[in-house]
């Protein structure tokens, strides 16, 4: 599998997704720079890793979204491209418009960090199929910005077209509908909050985040 | 040119800062304040002739998220 991992000044959680993503396909995958204006061709999926891009100044990911890589990602999105965005990844997406929504300061002010129980609402997706609907994974969350929030009639639409892709099982973060990660409306982009990649191998406590990973890459090897 | 951008989040989009801030307030012995809400102001120094569809443009394309704020131009 031929997968990218881009850093954006900032970025933190980069190096964990790209070790993610070598154990589990036995590749490691390409490591792209922000300021790059153009992407690895033949990509089998791109991932935009945790961290705090620009120091999340003005909102964020919204510098992030604005980065010359950035046109080259949603070009591939729009393509069919998978698009694994996690933590910042998420809100990266949002404000480069992949995803609807947006990622708002935590209800309760403070940053979360600490695993949380899931629900997996839709096991159809790329990224989703190893997991069965209804299942509850646990997954470490570390943000301070998680808050998803998007009118009612966007939420009714993702609802509607199975775009929720996991849930909070209890209040995490004041999200709407307790959100954790929505897809885009072609279902090759996922968005999401808590850390798959910090759930991968025994020494992190749970492996619940290692299904992801091995579906997606089942599916696109 | 100097123009102020003021940006505050829509009306039903919940601002904990300025739950917060609303909370410190009455800590300190205000009474009667009914609402807090926290904006940003960016002040930008541009080209005289910079019209108004670029300073728009600016705002939808980056200086404001219009999913969750809304954002208003003024030319000082």
């Amino acid at each position: 599998m031929r997968a990218a991992v881009i850093t954006f000044p900032g970025s933190n959680c980069d190096r964990d997704m790209a070790v993610a993503l070598e154990k589990v396909s036995g590749t490691a995958p390409l490591r792209v720079w922000h300021g790059d204006a153009a992407l690895p061709d033949r990509l089998d999926l791109i991932a935009l890793p945790g961290g705090f891009s620009y120091g999340d100044y003005l909102r964020s990911g919204a510098m992030a979204a604005t980065s010359p890589i950035m046109r080259a990602v949603v070009e591939a999105a729009g393509r069919g491209v998978p698009v694994l965005g996690v933590c910042n990844g998420f809100q990266v997406l949002t404000e480069a418009g992949l995803l609807p929504g947006a990622l708002l300061r935590n209800a309760g002010q403070t940053f979360i960090c600490r695993t949380v129980p899931l629900v997996v609402e839709n096991s159809q997706s790329l990224f989703t199929a190893g997991y069965s609907t209804g299942q509850q994974i646990r997954i470490p969350v570390a943000h301070h910005d998680g808050n998803y929030f998007a009118d009612d009639a966007t939420l009714d639409r993702l609802e509607g077209e199975g775009r929720v892709a996991f849930r909070y099982v209890e209040t995490c973060n004041g999200s709407q509908r307790d959100i954790a990660g929505v897809l885009n409306e072609a279902g090759n982009v996922l968005g999401m909050m808590p850390h798959p990649e910090r759930a991968v191998e025994d020494d992190h406590g749970g492996t619940d985040g290692r299904a992801l990973f091995e579906a997606a890459i089942r599916q696109l090897a | 040119m100097k123009v102020r951008v003021h940006v505050s989040l829509k009306p039903g989009v919940l601002d904990p800062q300025g739950r917060a801030v609303h909370h410190a307030l009455e800590g300190l012995g205000f009474s009667g304040v009914q609402d807090v809400r926290v904006g940003r102001m960016i002040e930008l120094e541009v080209a005289d002739d910079t019209t108004d569809a670029t300073l728009d443009d600016m705002c939808r394309r980056l200086l404001a998220n219009g999913v969750v704020e809304n954002y208003r131009v003024e030319r000082a």
